[in-house]
C-alpha cells in the first residue's frame, strides 16, 4: 500500500484530522534532513526541532520522532526495550505507530525492516535493508567531563580529547580497568567520540562496520545523530589496557545460549538465580 | 645562532578601542587607561626575540602587562595585534610544512592560526607554569593524571609508558614517586607548584612560559623551586619566558631582562646592565627599591 492508498481508505475515520503517522509533513521534513546531514557526518550531533509528541519526553520521544518520519505502510516495525519487545514501553511506543501509522509489526528480527530499541542491539545481525533507530537518553558522550555545552562543541570541533582519555586513565589508575559498564563512547569513522546510547559493552562491537544504518535520537536533548552502514566504530581503548565485553560464566536457561547477553533473574519464592536472554525475540526463535 | 621566537608589534587592548589610544597611554602618561574611550591598553607594540636555550626575563609592576604578553605567546587571548613567528626547525615534522611559506625559515604569523593548529603548536612545543596551580592543574584529577593528560593530547595512548614518563618526571621535580596517584589537593604549595613544573614538561617543550612562578611559595621553598627551574633549564637547555615582579628571581633565572610599565618595554637589555646600571627612570626606581 502506498501513502495515496492509505490516506484514501482513512479519511473517514477518527484519526483523520492527524497526518499520516501523527506528525506534520513540515516536521517530518525537518527530521529527516536533520537524518540525512547525521549520516553525511558520522557521529555528529545534529539539533533538531523535537517537537511535543503525546509521549512524555526522556520516555523514548527521540527514537519515536525517528521512528514516524521514515515510516511507511507497508513497514514491518520491531520494538524492544531492554531487548524485550513485552515491556511497557515498547508494546506502547509499538501501539502508537501501529494505531497512527497503522503498520504491521513483529517480534522477528529478520522480518522487521524498522527496529526501534531502547538500550539494546538485537543479538542477529541486521541487513542493509533494515534501519535500527536508538532512543539516547545523554547524546553527549563528553558530558560526564564537561558540563558546559559551548566547551564541548568546541572539543568536539577541535578533536580535543585529552579530558576524555584522561577520564579512562583514571579509571584505570584507580580500579585497575575501565569502569564504564554502559555508555562506553566510542570514536566513529576515526573522528567525531559518540555516546552509543546506554547499551551494554556486549553491543558496542555490533556498531563496527555493521551492515545497518544504525539512528540515534535523543528528544530531550533535542539532538539526531547516525552511523551509517559499514561505518568503523571503535571503543576507547589503551594499548595496554584493551577493551574487553561482559562475560557469562552461564548459559541461558531457557534456550541454552552461550553467545547472547544475559539477564539475572532472582526468584520470587526461592531467590534463586537464573539467566536468561535479554533479547527475547532471539530467546523465542531458538527456544521455538 | 637564530631566533627562536621573534615576536613583532605585540598588542592586546581591552575594550573598544580608539585611534587616539595607543598615543595617550603609556609611562609618559603614567596609565594605560584611554581617557578618551576608557579602553584598557594591557601591552603595546612589544617587540622581542628569544633565542635557543635562553632566558629571557620579564619585571616590571602589577598591571604593566607582564603576563598579558605570555597569555598572548600562550595563545589564551587572542592578541588585538603583532605577530609571532616561530622558526621552523623548532617544529616537529608535518607541523612545520603546514604553518611555513615556501621559502621562509619562519612560520607564519601564529596569531592568525585557527584555535586547533594553535593547540597543536603548543602541544608540541610549549609549557606553561601558572602563579596559581588552580590554573594549571585539574586539582582533582591525580598528579599522574595531570602530566598523562598533556600527554594523551599528543596522542599517547599506553597507560604503562605514559606512567612511566610520569614518574620520571615526578623524580626530577622531587616529588615522591609514591605518591603519583595522589591528587594535587592534597599536597603544600610548593609541591604544587612542582607538580605543575612536571606537566609543563612532560611534552619535551622548547619554549616553557613561567608567570611568577614563585610568587606565594615561603622563602626556603622559592630557592628549591628556583634551583630545580634552573638545573631543568640547563638539562634540557629550555627556552623560558620568566615573567616576575621580582628582581632576585630575574637575577637568578634570566640572561636578558625587559622593563615594563602601563604596557611598554621601557628598557631592555642584558639582565647585570639592566640590575647595575639602570637607564629608564622607572627601572632606577624598581632597582633602588629592591631590599
Amino acid at each position: 500500500m502506498n501513502l495515496q492508498e492509505w490516506q484514501a481508505q482513512h479519511q473517514n475515520e477518527s484519526l483523520q484530522s492527524y497526518n499520516f503517522a501523527f506528525l506534520d509533513d513540515s516536521a517530518k521534513k525537518e527530521i529527516r534532513r536533520s537524518l540525512l546531514k547525521a549520516v553525511a557526518i558520522p557521529g555528529y550531533q545534529v539539533p533538531f526541532s523535537s517537537p511535543e509528541m503525546p509521549v512524555a519526553r526522556g520516555w523514548g520521544t527521540g527514537g519515536l520522532q525517528i521512528t514516524l518520519s521514515l515510516v511507511l505502510p507497508h513497514d514491518f516495525l520491531k520494538v524492544i526495550d531492554q531487548g524485550c519487545d513485552d515491556s511497557v514501553n515498547a508494546v506502547n511506543i509499538k501501539k502508537f505507530v501501529a494505531k497512527v501509522a497503522e503498520v504491521n509489526s513483529t517480534t522477528d528480527i529478520s522480518e522487521a525492516t524498522l527496529i526501534q530499541t531502547r538500550h539494546r542491539i538485537p543479538e542477529e545481525p541486521m541487513t542493509e535493508e533494515q534501519i535500527l533507530v536508538l532512543q539516547v537518553p545523554y547524546p553527549e558522550a563528553l558530558r560526564e567531563v564537561e558540563p558546559s555545552e559551548l566547551e564541548t562543541r568546541r572539543m568536539h570541533a577541535e578533536g580535543d580529547y585529552a579530558r576524555m582519555w584522561l577520564h579512562l586513565y583514571e579509571d584505570i589508575v584507580r580500579y585497575g580497568e575501565i569502569s564504564i559498564s554502559y555508555r562506553y563512547p566510542v570514536t566513529v569513522n576515526g573522528h567525531y567520540i559518540m555516546d552509543p546510547s546506554p547499551i551494554p559493552r556486549w553491543d558496542i562491537p555490533k556498531l563496527h562496520m555493521s551492515e545497518h544504518l544504525s539512528l540515534f535520537g535523543a528528544g530531550r536533548e533535542k539532538r539526531i545523530y547516525a552511523i551509517p552502514p559499514y561505518t568503523r566504530v571503535e571503543p576507547l581503548e589503551f594499548e595496554d589496557h584493551k577493551f574487553r565485553i561482559e562475560q557469562f560464566p552461564v548459559a541461558c536457561s531457557r534456550c541454552g545460549s552461550c553467545n547472547s547477553y544475559l539477564d539475572e533473574i532472582i526468584s520470587d519464592v526461592d531467590g534463586s538465580r537464573q539467566y536468561f536472554c535479554s533479547d527475547t525475540g532471539y530467546c523465542d526463535k531458538r527456544s521455538a | 645562532m637564530e631566533t627562536l621566537l621573534k615576536a613583532r608589534k605585540l598588542s592586546k587592548v581591552f575594550g573598544s578601542g580608539c585611534p587616539l589610544c595607543r598615543e595617550s597611554t603609556g609611562p609618559d602618561f603614567d596609565t594605560n587607561v584611554c581617557p578618551h574611550c576608557h579602553s584598557v591598553v594591557a601591552c603595546n607594540a612589544v617587540d622581542f626575540d628569544l633565542y635557543p636555550g635562553e632566558v629571557l626575563g620579564i619585571v616590571g609592576e602589577s598591571g604593566s602587562g607582564k603576563s598579558t604578553l605570555i597569555k598572548l605567546a600562550h595563545f589564551e587571548w587572542e592578541a588585538t595585534g603583532g605577530e609571532m613567528n616561530l622558526h621552523r626547525s623548532a617544529l616537529p615534522e608535518g607541523l612545520g610544512e603546514l604553518l611555513a611559506d615556501a621559502a621562509d625559515q619562519y612560520t607564519r604569523n601564529l596569531f592568525g592560526l585557527s584555535q586547533f593548529q594553535q593547540r597543536q603548536v603548543r602541544n608540541a612545543l610549549m609549557g606553561i607554569v601558572y602563579q596559581n596551580p588552580f590554573l594549571g592543574l585539574r586539582m582533582n584529577v591525580s598528579s599522574g593524571g595531570n602530566i598523562a593528560e598533556r600527554l594523551l593530547g599528543a596522542g599517547w595512548r599506553h597507560i604503562g609508558k605514559m606512567r612511566e614518563r610520569a614518574s620520571e618526571l615526578l623524580e626530577k621535580t622531587e616529588i615522591p614517586i609514591s605518591r603519583m596517584d595522589e591528587p594535587p589537593k592534597n599536597f603544600s604549595g610548593g609541591m604544587q607548584q612542582r607538580v605543575q613544573i612536571a606537566k609543563a614538561l612532560s611534552n619535551n617543550p622548547l619554549l616553557l612560559l613561567l608567570d611568577e612562578v614563585t610568587t606565594g611559595l615561603d622563602l626556603s621553598v622559592q630557592a628549591r623551586v628556583l634551583d630545580l627551574i634552573r638545573s631543568l633549564q640547563r638539562e634540557f637547555q629550555l627556552s623560558m619566558l620568566v615573567v616576575s615582579h621580582d628582581l632576585g628571581v630575574i637575577n637568578l633565572l634570566c640572561n636578558r631582562t625587559m622593563v615594563m610599565k602601563h604596557g611598554r618595554v621601557v628598557e631592555s637589555g642584558l639582565t647585570d646592565q639592566i640590575l647595575q646600571d639602570p637607564q629608564h627612570r622607572y627601572s632606577q626606581l624598581l632597582v633602588a627599591s629592591q631590599l
